[in-house]
Parts: C-alpha cells; structure tokens; sequence
C-alpha cells in the first residue's frame, strides 16, 4: 500500500470515528428536557 | 375523540439508534465498494466525502425538520407534511412519494433481507463447506430459482421471503417502540459484526495469495480504494456516482427520516440528532463498509478480478467462499457475521419503510398500529411476489431502477425547493435549529439555499440525459448522444430492444422478450400503486374539508 493511499484512508477513517463518537456521546450525554419531552422512557411514573 | 393510541419513541439515543438504522441497509457494505470500484477507487472517495456535506447533511437537516414541522400539525406522513408547508394541491401529491417508493422498495428489498436469513441458515448447516467458487456462486443461482430446493423445502426463495415479510409486519404490529427495540439491539450487532470482519479485512495482507492467485492481496484492494487521483475531480461521472450513492447510503428522498421526525417535539433537539445518525451512518459506510469486502476479495482473489467482477452479487456468490479459507469453525462464524450483519442492516432499514404508511392511514383513516402494519404487509407482498416468481426476467430490477433511483431524486429535488425556496430559508433555519443542542454553522443556511438543490439538480439532468458510455467530456466537445442507461433511454427500453433486434439465438430472444413484457407488467405495478396512494391521499384531503380539520 502507498503512502498517499496510507495517510488519505487512516486520516479519513480517524476523522470519521472520532466525529461519529463525539456526536454520538454527545447525544448521550445531555441531559434530558423537563416534560413534556418526545421520549416516553423518561415519563413520570403516574 | 380519536382512540386510536398515538406512537412515541421509548429514548432519544432509540430514535438515533433507529435512524441510522434506516441509514445503514446493505447498500454500505454492497453498493458503496462497488460503486468506488467502478468509479476508479481513490477517485470516488473524495467527491463522496464532499458530496456527503455538501448534500447529505444538508438533506438530512432538511428531512427531520420538514418531519419535526409536520408532525407539530399533526401529520406523520410526507403528503400532509408537505401540504402543511405549503397549501398548493401539488404537494401533498409530491408527498405520495414518501409513501410509493417505501412499499415498492419493501417489496423487493425484504426479499434481500430473505436472502441473508437463508445464508445465515446455510452458514450454520455447513452448506458452504469444501464448495469451489464456481459451486458456491451457483448455489446463489439454484436458491433464487424458485423452482428448486436447496434446503428440501420447496419454493423456499419464497417462504423465506414470506416468513421475513411476516417478522417485518409482527414487529411493525408493535409501533415505534418494536422499531426502536430491533435497532437498540440490532445496530450494536451490526457495528460488532462489522468490527470483526474488518480486522479480518485489515490484516489479511498476502496470506489468501495461491498458485492460481499469486498476486493476491488484500492491502492492493486498500492502495486501489484509497490512493487519490485528483484528476477524476473533474470528471462529471464520479461526482454523478458518489451523488448517487448519497441517497442509497443516507436513505434521503423516501419520506422515512420525515415519518421518523414527526414524532418529535418542537422543543426537542434535531440538529444534532440528524448529524449523529448521518455519521453514525458514514462510519459503518467508510470505515467498515470499505475493509470488508475489498480486501477480503482482493486478499484471495487479487484486485484485476475483483475490477472485472465487482458487483452486488459477491455478497452472496463470493464471500462465503472466501470465508471457507479460514477454517470451518471461522468459516461458519464469519458467515453468520456476514450475512446477520446484512440482516441488521436491511431489517433496519425495511422497518422504516413501513412506518409512512401506517403513519398515513392512522392520522387519515383511524387504522391502529395492528391494522396499518398488516395492511402495509399485504400491500408488500402482493408488490414483491412478481419480484421473487420473476426475479430473473428483471421485474426486481425495473422496482429498483424507478421506485429505488429515479424516485428518490425526484422527491429529493422537490422538497428541497419547496423547504429552501417556497416554504422559505428564514422559516427553514428556525426549524432545523429549533431546540437545537448544536449551533448549525451559518454556511449551511447559504449551502441549503444554493449548492444542495444545484447538486440535486446536476443528479437529475446527469441521469436524464446521460452520455454515451457515461463519457461528458466527449459529449461536451463532439456532440450529445444518449447513453441506453440515462433516464430517457431507459423509459423507452432502447436498450434492451436493441438486444432483441441483434439476438440470433431464439432461446436468447425469447428470454429477452420475456424480460420486454415483465418489465412493462413491473411499471404497471408500480403506476398502479401510485394512482391508488394519490387515490388515497385525494379521499384524506376531502374528508378533511369534510371534517375541518385543517389547521
């Protein structure tokens, strides 16, 4: 494998993940609305 | 008062989980190695990286929030979405799209989904084991002959097709949170799988190399893929191929994100949903999708076969006769890896597209969860059946071809003029960042407006008037002539009427002018299905005036 090949697929796979990971523990991470929300998993119990 | 229960997702992180579920489908592991083949390797990966945030993201914000605004209507399917935007009668019959093209491509594409059931079995049974490549890839051909059996069961192409239909139909019979729990579990497999089959991938190097293949090696298939030719840049073609490959892999243009998105809140976040899905979709597509099945065929098979022979159907008539070299337990692993991850990957990805409609005859005809799932189901099946009984004289391709392409840039193409040009940016802006976690850059306002709908528009031209030989430079500088593959051509069938004219062999003339008349039965099918959706949609929009219910 040539290094123009090497640094172009490790350089694009790395950004990929590391975006995809920090949106993805993003998402995670924040916390929830006060209700009502759209998500039914964090409704008060009745 | 309605009684009819109304849909929720169960999480936040379940409603990302589910769209890049819709996302990901076998098109990321299939179509997108081909289509980089084809395109010259190194040459495709750039115009699709860009194209990706030049029209993928853009769509995506554009999808979820046109759903998001609709669904604050009340309406949870893309012909009242529409309409909610703009009350031309036009558009709710745009929308029509957004519920058309999801059971025509149902209908063909569970029978994939059927495919991946069965070779998961045959991995298990050992099918595969001692098999040459020339005896597995006629397995593949023996297995989508309905009329023989290689399992014992007879038509058993098409009881596992009804028997996927029928877990598609139980699960959507659950509503969103049946979606939500496949993707919960279905997506980290999937990503496992993918993990797994990937290493193998990267470090085969030369190992798979034998007489027959001396120059066999996985990290050729990997220079091929990855090494630019900045050249290519300039070429009409590749920036039409990674366009093109935008819609399959992000699943935009079928009204499924929309359907998905109105059942969230005005106050809740898109913004950032819709990028973490759309990546999360990027990284099983580039990362994964590209260290499985190119260099594990050019690790055995060497990169001069597999230019010559890239195609859809290697999935299924090459790998499992790669995965045999590993050994018979890893085989039977790797097989089950394979082909359960293109099971996550499609069954993901069909869930979705029945969602529209259920949507659509719950808000317009009062059908509950039960009732619109199987009702979808039986529409699919009497769509997908020509599709399985006559698979071979192209009725899947013709499905493919207008409701799985052609209709996708089209619907693509209008809802962009209509959210950036009619329903307005100023409105449009507010609703993508409307309780947004994330700021959206400023450019994205400029890049909705002016480069994604000139980007759909250069789709659409490129595929109605297609070159010759896909060759624009020579087009540009000697004259136009259409290529048999651009929209216009294909509408006519020149092509394969050209094929019939020059075959001299009756039996190959008579197999093309079965293909002629199926392909005409495949187009009424789909014309059918869309009168009767508009049919549908007409019927809702009178018994709204009926009822006043329009806001």
């Amino acid at each position: 494998m040539n290094t123009t090949a090497l640094i172009l697929m490790v350089t694009t796979m790395l950004l990929v993940t590391v975006i995809t990971a920090y949106f993805f523990w993003k998402v995670l991470t924040i916390p929830a609305r006060p209700e009502p929300d759209s998500f039914t998993d964090n409704n008060d119990e009745k | 008062m309605s009684t009819i229960k109304k849909d929720a997702w169960g999480s936040r992180v379940g409603l990302v989980l589910a769209m890049a579920g819709n996302a990901v489908g076998l098109g990321n592991f299939l179509r997108f190695p081909v289509q980089a083949v084809e395109n010259g390797g190194g040459a495709f990966i750039i115009p699709y990286l860009v194209c990706f945030l030049l029209m993928g993201i853009p769509l995506l914000w554009i999808e979820w929030a046109s759903g998001r605004f609709g669904g604050k209507h009340g309406h949870h399917s893309t012909p009242f979405i529409l309409h909610s935007m703009n009350n031309k009668s036009m558009w709710k019959y745009v929308g029509v799209f957004g519920i058309f093209t999801n059971i025509a491509v149902a209908a063909y594409y569970c029978y994939i989904e059927s495919w991946t059931m069965a070779y998961v079995y045959h991995s298990v049974i050992g099918t595969f084991d001692g098999l040459k490549q020339t005896e597995v890839a006629a397995f593949f051909g023996n297995y989508i002959d309905i009329t023989s059996s290689t399992t014992g069961i007879p038509y058993e192409a098409v009881i596992f097709y009804i028997f996927c239909l029928l877990l598609n139909t139980w699960i959507l019979s659950n509503g969103l949170q049946g979606v939500e729990k496949v993707a919960k579990i279905g997506m980290p497999l999937l990503i496992i799988f993918g993990i797994f089959l990937a290493f193998k991938g990267l470090t085969l190097g030369t190992s798979g190399a034998t007489p027959e293949h001396p120059d066999a090696s996985a990290w050729e298939g990997l220079n091929f893929l990855w090494t630019p030719q900045y050249d290519s840049l300039t070429n009409p073609k590749v920036w039409l191929a990674a366009a093109g490959q935008m819609f399959f892999t992000l699943s935009v243009g079928m009204g499924t994100i929309q359907c998905y998105a109105a059942y969230v809140r005005s106050k809740d976040d898109i913004a950032l949903n819709a990028v973490s899905a759309g990546f999360m979709n990027e990284f099983v597509e580039v990362v994964l999708g590209s260290l499985i099945v190119i260099p594990i065929a050019a690790g055995y098979l060497g990169i001069d076969w597999l230019k010559e022979n890239a195609g859809f159907g290697m999935a299924f008539q090459t790998m499992p006769y790669l995965f045999e070299q590993w050994g018979p337990l890893l085989s039977t692993l790797a097989g089950v890896m394979w082909f359960g991850l293109l099971f996550f990957a499609g069954i993901t990805s069909s869930l979705a597209m029945g969602t529209p409609w259920m949507g659509f005859m719950r808000d317009e005809f009062k059908f509950d969860r039960k009732k619109g799932a199987w009702s979808f189901g039986l529409i699919t099946l009497i769509m997908g059946l020509p599709t399985v009984f006559f698979f071979q004289h192209g009725v899947f391709d013709e499905y493919d071809y207008w409701a799985g392409t052609v209709a996708l840039v089209i619907f693509a193409l209008a809802e962009t003029i209509l959210f950036a040009w009619i329903f307005g940016m100023d409105k449009g802006w507010n609703e993508i960042n409307s309780g947004g976690d994330i700021k959206v850059p400023n450019l994205y306002r400029f890049i909705i407006k002016w480069i994604t709908p000139f980007l759909l528009l250069f789709v659409f031209i490129g595929s109605l008037i297609t070159p010759e030989n896909n060759d624009w430079i020579n087009a540009i500088s000697n004259g136009w002539t259409l290529d048999n593959s651009s929209i216009i051509k294909q509408l006519t069938q020149s092509g394969l009427k050209e094929q019939i004219a020059a075959a001299v062999d009756p039996i190959e003339k008579q197999a093309l002018e079965a293909r002629h008349s199926h392909t005409i039965f495949a187009r009424f099918m789909l014309l059918g299905l869309f009168i009767f959706i508009a049919a549908l949609v007409n019927i809702a929009y009178k018994k709204r005036i009926k009822e006043k219910r329009f806001h």
